[in-house]
Order: C-alpha cells, then structure tokens, then sequence
C-alpha cells in the first residue's frame, strides 16, 4: 500500500482547479485546432468545403464548437490571471478572479450558441 | 478538558514508504489537537509509533503531517475542525522521504534552502554603523511580508510542482530567497537572483496556489515566487545575471 491515494483533498482549491481546466482547454484547443486548419485547406475544393460547411450545421456540430470558443474564452482569460499573478503580482482574491474567468469563458460560448441557431 | 464516551477511528500510516494503515480508537474530548490524539496513541495504545513535535504551540514547525489528505500543522489544527464521520486519517507529509510512521527527513527541504541562497551575505557596508532601512521601503514590506515562515514543510507538501519535479526548489526555499533578496544590506543579491533562476528554481513555478492555500501562517510564498520571477527577469534584460 502507498501513502499517496489519500493526498488529493489538497488539491480541492480554486487554484489548482483553475490550473486544470487552463490544461485541459488548453489540450482541447490544440487537438481542434489541426482540424480547423484542415477545414480551412478544404476551401480550395468548393465541394468539398461546402460538404464541411453543411456538415458543421448540425446542431451537435454548433453544441461542440459553442464548446470550444468557452474553452478559448476561459483560457485565454486564465492566461491573462496567471500574468497578472507573475507580473503585476496580484495574488490575493484569486477565487474572485478565477469565478471571472469561468464566468467569462461560459458567457462568450452562451453567446456564440445564441447566434449559432 | 471533558471526557466523553465517544471515540474517534484514527488511522494512522505505519512504516516507511511501504506501509499501511493501522486503526485506533482513541476517546473523544472536547478539546483535542491533531497532535493530542497522536501522542494519546503514542502514549496510551502503541509506544512505538515514531512521529515528530517538540514546542506544541505552532513555533517550531515540527509535528506537521497530512490529516485528512491535507498538510496540516497538528499542535494548531483542532480535531473538530478536521474530523470527518468520527474518523481521521493521518500519514506523513508528502513530497519527503518517509523515515518511519509520521516522521518524514526534512533534508531535501532544507537542501533547497541552502541551494536558493536564503542565507545572508556581508556587503562592504560600514562595520561600526547600523545599516540605514528605511521601515516603510518597498523592499523592507517585501522582506516583513515574507519573513515569518516556521520552515514546517506543509508548502512543500503541498506543492504540486514538487510533485511532478525533484529537482524544483520548492515555494519555502523561494520565499525565504525572496525575504533575503529584499534585504538590501545584503552584498551579493544578484548572487541569490542567479541561485533561483538556474534549473528548477523559480521559473519553474505554475503559480497553482497550493503553498498560499495551505500555509499554517498564512504566507503568500507565490508572491514571493512572482517577485522573484519579475527580478531575474528585469536582471537578465540587463545583462546582470552572466
């Protein structure tokens, strides 16, 4: 037996939570983003980009993408909370900080839904 | 102090790295330390169980472990505060090699603090004169801010880099290189600069917040680590860390 499985309650606090969701957007956008500029090569070929165009119509599609600009928003946001830590070393009232950027990543994909049907 | 009939299930690690938990049940007061309980068991159920504490008023930094998955100092963390369903959990802190039971050796700890330079290095300064510091100086702020860490390891317990990274200086030894490097008496204060900036030292920080979240004394240790960012970086642009 190891001691290390009952360790992880020191992690349940807005910063590491906020370090995680920085990663995983962070990984989501990498992995999408070879596919946009796969999509984006497909406009040399009118067929085919409009096949991708009326396949990225579907309502799962837009759900997915609407997905994705919250997971740019709140990385981009958290990036910007992150400098200010190290450059302007603002690292008190980071929970307040944190919940704006959640807050701000979830209103920039609810608005990108709203325009998207 | 009043006694009750009830019990806490206290599980507590036995061995080194290896190991495993063992239970006992230990009676309930109504005013009870982390670190009472402890040495009740110590003193009353099993006389071997190796742990570490010597003031018992949160001075010395000495009986901090992990209660409950969290590093915690025990003289000060009231088991009412930290007790879940009648049960506690304590294991050695983490990120340290494992001695015995809740003893942890604090030598890598203390290592770092001497590779990130927190000590003191006499300049050229007057030798019979007391060095001017001006109380209200962003530098003596700076040092105030950061001066009052009990070197009980419960930061670098709880640092995640640490985790991921051996080699990584770790928030304390940061801290404590942040408190020097604002002590302008000091005489080689690019010399602490280049100790934190080499390797695993303060760049190598996520700014996660863990040490900030969990130190006993309240320290902001990322602050000091975002200080100490800022100036090595201001020093290397000038050209002042060859």
């Amino acid at each position: 037996m190891s001691i290390s499985g009952i360790t992880r309650a020191s992690r349940a606090h807005p910063g590491f939570v906020a370090a995680l969701v920085h990663r995983l957007s962070g990984l989501a956008l990498a992995i999408f983003l070879p596919l946009h500029f796969l999509t984006l090569g497909l406009a040399l070929d009118e067929t085919a980009f409009a096949g991708a165009i009326s396949w990225s119509n579907q309502p799962l599609v837009k759900i997915s993408e609407s997905l994705l600009v919250a997971a740019l928003a709140v990385h981009f946001a958290g990036g910007l909370r992150v400098l200010a830590i190290e450059f302007l070393g603002l690292t008190r009232a980071q929970s307040a900080w944190i919940a704006c950027c959640f807050a701000f990543g979830a209103g920039i994909g609810i608005l990108f839904l709203m325009r998207a049907f | 102090m009043t006694s009750s009939d009830r019990t806490l299930k206290v599980d507590i690690w036995r061995g080194n790295e290896k190991g495993e938990y063992q239970s006992f049940e230990v009676p309930e007061r109504e005013n009870q330390t982390v670190l009472d309980v402890v040495t009740y068991i110590q003193r009353h159920l099993d006389p071997a169980l190796a742990y570490r504490f010597a003031c018992r008023v949160g001075v010395c930094g000495s009986c901090t472990m992990t209660v409950n998955g969290r590093p915690r100092w025990t003289c000060r963390t009231h088991v009412s505060r930290v007790v879940k369903g009648g049960k506690l959990t304590i294991a050695p802190l983490t990120n340290l090699p494992v001695i015995r039971d809740l003893v942890t050796d604090m030598t890598p700890f203390f290592e770092k603090w001497r590779d990130a330079r927190g000590r003191f290095v006499a300049g050229d300064g007057p030798k019979d004169e007391l060095a001017p510091v001006q109380p209200e100086s962003r530098e003596r702020s700076a040092a105030s801010a950061a001066i009052e860490c009990i070197n009980c390891g419960v930061c670098y317990s709880a640092c995640d880099v640490v985790s991921w990274n051996d080699d990584y200086l770790g928030p304390a030894a940061l801290n404590r290189a942040w408190a020097a490097y604002n002590d302008v008496r000091d005489g080689d204060r690019n010399g602490i600069l280049k100790a934190v900036s080499q390797g695993a030292g303060c760049h190598t920080c996520h700014s996660h917040q863990s040490c900030t979240e969990h130190c006993p004394v309240s320290l902001n240790p990322t602050f000091s680590i975002a200080g100490l960012k800022r100036a090595s970086l201001k020093a290397k642009l000038k050209g002042a860390l060859k």
